[in-house]
């Protein structure tokens, strides 16, 4: 099903002279995972708050859901989750007793608002602490009860703004097995985020914001194409006759470079997936194939080379 | 929903503004109620009444006049303890600034703001929810200490309330809430307009003082500037007199003062300049019935809830202009 969950057309904000988000086109599809990732100050924030209706655009159309949440944000909001950057609750109250005023503020009646709440607590693995004030939790606990506290209203959408900032690696991990579960579930998400491999391992498609704009936007491997500007980078180690495996490597159609290490090891720069015919030519060639293996784009490489390119660019 | 389409395409907004109102009053009174500022408070009026009522007591019993005992339980003072309406006059903005003064600024330092405001509600809601949360604690602690005063009142002197006294004791109870209504609205202005609750707190304060202590030297200083008395004439010391009142009831102070002493002072006539010829007639000394003596402070009464109702209304248009990311 491609329908279109978030649609906007040359939004922009402008607070004064300071122009936050400019002229912004996104469309995410229903049962997308998708990732905002830029710098920060570069406007992800401003773009999900006037997704939401909490900040009025300066200029431009937003749609979520087919709404706009402008004219009509008791609909949106009651469809769309928003999990906000460092989710801060009210200390003195049990993490039930804050759910339950959220499930109050969505209109619950009092059982469906018993069952939503101990079915979010569950799923965020809270329900054996559900009754301890929230003063008392973890920030990873924090996390998990605001993914719960998204979860009440049944949402269609849930838009979560930084949300493994400040989490160990295991809290990080266990909070990313929850945004998978929600994918599962055909909830789409949209995420801001500036931690790429966390976003790489989630998200089906990322968008790179700078400075207002969102200039790049694809799947991983797509930007790696476009971003890094080379193809894919295969690692061979092989014994036996090494320089005519090296021939033989760089005979390959597709082939840019190949490069010999030591131990055998090489380095193979090609413009696709070469892995199936460079085994055969290694073989082919007389020699033992010991290892092989592609290198996989990262989110890391791309951002940091896009974000480089982009500083050389102005400065030059 | 083809009436809401229509209202939408109109321009108007989805719903009715107050979604969601009552599941915020609900929640606010419950953290009012429960807090620890609040108790401290609330021991603090019972100590207060106790004392004065006690004294009150004491020198009741042993006088002869026996009109208006229960209303005399709120005004008697015995020296050195001041009467139970002197304390309120300071006690009430007390309690409503400290209900109000991290009302706004609180959600937004807990982070909690952003969560609330993206829950299918407007902000009018949140905002008037905080109000009336605040207005309504406010009054059920005004109306269990009126109920005690009383109750002790019956105990202690064994005369039944008249209802001309229980009249005159319930609108002084709502003249006192609405008294509190304005240091309410006051210190929400303030944790609208300051990020810091101590700040709030601290801003609310100086204005409660600035009226308390500075205003009526400032009212003086003033009409002695812009009516000056200079040869003396009753005309002229008439009118200085009748702009320094006129300043002194800018001061939501002295309304609630003008306010007390006509209801819980049946004999008085007038709480402004009185000349003799005015008094002609009058048999000086016989009480009001009650509706002349709300005659009398009406202005300073709908003064007192005009002026809450203004200082919220400010609130809320602050309160709408401000943006939510912290």
């Amino acid at each position: 099903m491609s329908e279109l969950v978030i649609e906007t057309h040359k939004l922009s904000k402008r607070y004064g002279d300071v122009v936050a988000v400019d002229a912004l086109d996104l469309a995410v599809q229903r049962g997308e995972v998708f990732g905002l990732l830029g710098p920060n100050g570069s406007g992800k924030t401003t773009t999900i708050l006037m997704l939401l209706g909490l900040t009025e655009p300066t200029a431009g159309s937003v749609r979520v859901l087919g709404l706009d949440p402008a004219r009509r944000p008791l609909s949106v909001k009651a469809r769309v989750g928003y999990m906000p950057d460092e989710v801060g609750f009210y200390d003195d109250m049990t993490a039930r007793q804050n759910l339950s005023y959220i499930a109050r503020l969505n209109g619950l009646s009092h059982n469906e608002a018993r069952q939503r709440i101990d079915s979010a607590l569950a799923r965020v693995g809270l329900h054996e602490v559900a009754d301890r004030p929230v003063a008392t939790f973890s920030r990873g606990m924090r996390r998990r009860l605001g993914v719960a506290d998204v979860l009440i209203k049944n949402p269609q959408l849930v838009i979560m703004d930084e949300p493994t900032q400040g989490l160990d690696p295991e809290g990080a991990r266990s909070f990313l097995g929850i945004i998978e579960d929600l994918k599962a579930e055909g909830i789409t998400v949209l995420l801001s985020s500036h931690l790429l491999h966390q976003v790489q391992a989630v998200c089906d498609r990322v968008g790179l914001f700078r400075q207002g704009r969102m200039e790049l936007v694809g799947t991983v491997p797509d930007l790696a194409r476009r971003v890094l500007g080379r193809g894919h980078h295969i690692h061979i180690q092989v014994q036996g006759p090494l320089d005519r495996v090296t021939q033989a490597l760089e005979k390959l159609p597709g082939v840019v470079e190949v490069q010999r290490g030591e131990d055998g090891r090489f380095q193979v720069a090609a413009t696709h997936d070469l892995r199936a015919e460079a085994a055969q030519a290694v073989v082919e060639a007389g020699g033992r194939l010991l290892g092989l293996d592609i290198e996989q784009p990262s989110l890391d490489d791309i951002y940091r080379h896009y974000f480089e390119e982009v500083n050389h660019e102005r400065t030059d | 929903m083809s009436a809401q389409t229509e209202a939408i395409r109109k321009g108007r907004r989805e719903g009715s503004p107050w979604t969601g109102l009552w599941a915020v009053v609900g929640k606010e009174m419950a953290d009012h109620l429960t807090s620890a500022r609040m108790r401290i408070l609330e021991v603090l009026i019972v100590l207060t009444a106790a004392g004065t009522v006690y004294a009150a007591l004491k020198n009741l019993s042993s006088s002869g006049d026996d009109s208006f005992l229960l209303l005399k339980l709120f005004t008697t003072a015995q020296d050195p303890i001041p009467a139970f309406v002197g304390f309120l006059g300071f006690l009430i903005p007390l309690i409503a600034i400290a209900l109000a003064f991290d009302s706004v600024n609180g959600e937004f330092s807990r982070r909690t703001m952003s969560r609330v405001l993206a829950q299918p509600i407007y902000r009018d809601a949140l905002l008037l929810g905080k109000f009336l949360a605040g207005l309504f604690t406010l009054a059920l602690v005004l109306a269990a200490i009126w109920l005690l005063i009383i109750g002790a009142g019956i105990l202690g002197l064994g005369v039944p309330p008249s209802g001309e006294e229980v009249g005159r004791i319930l609108w002084f109870l709502v003249a006192s809430i609405f008294y509190g209504g304005i240091w309410l609205a006051l210190g929400m202005v303030f944790s609208i307009v300051f990020r810091q609750p101590a700040t709030a707190a601290m801003g609310a304060i100086a204005v409660w003082l600035f009226f308390t202590v500075f205003w009526s030297i400032l009212a003086d200083l003033l009409a002695q500037a812009l009516s000056p008395v200079r040869f003396g004439t009753v005309e002229e010391l008439f009118s200085q007199a009748q702009l320094n009142l006129t300043l002194t009831r800018f001061s939501p102070n002295t309304l609630y003062s003008e306010v007390m002493l006509a209801l819980l002072r049946p004999t008085v006539r007038s709480v402004g300049l009185v000349l003799p010829i005015q008094l002609h007639g009058a048999v000086l000394g016989t009480p009001l019935p009650l509706h002349q003596s709300l005659l009398l402070v009406w202005p300073q009464l709908t003064g007192l809830i005009a002026a809450t109702i203004l200082l919220f209304a400010l609130g809320y248009v602050l309160f709408q202009r401000r943006e939510i990311r912290a």
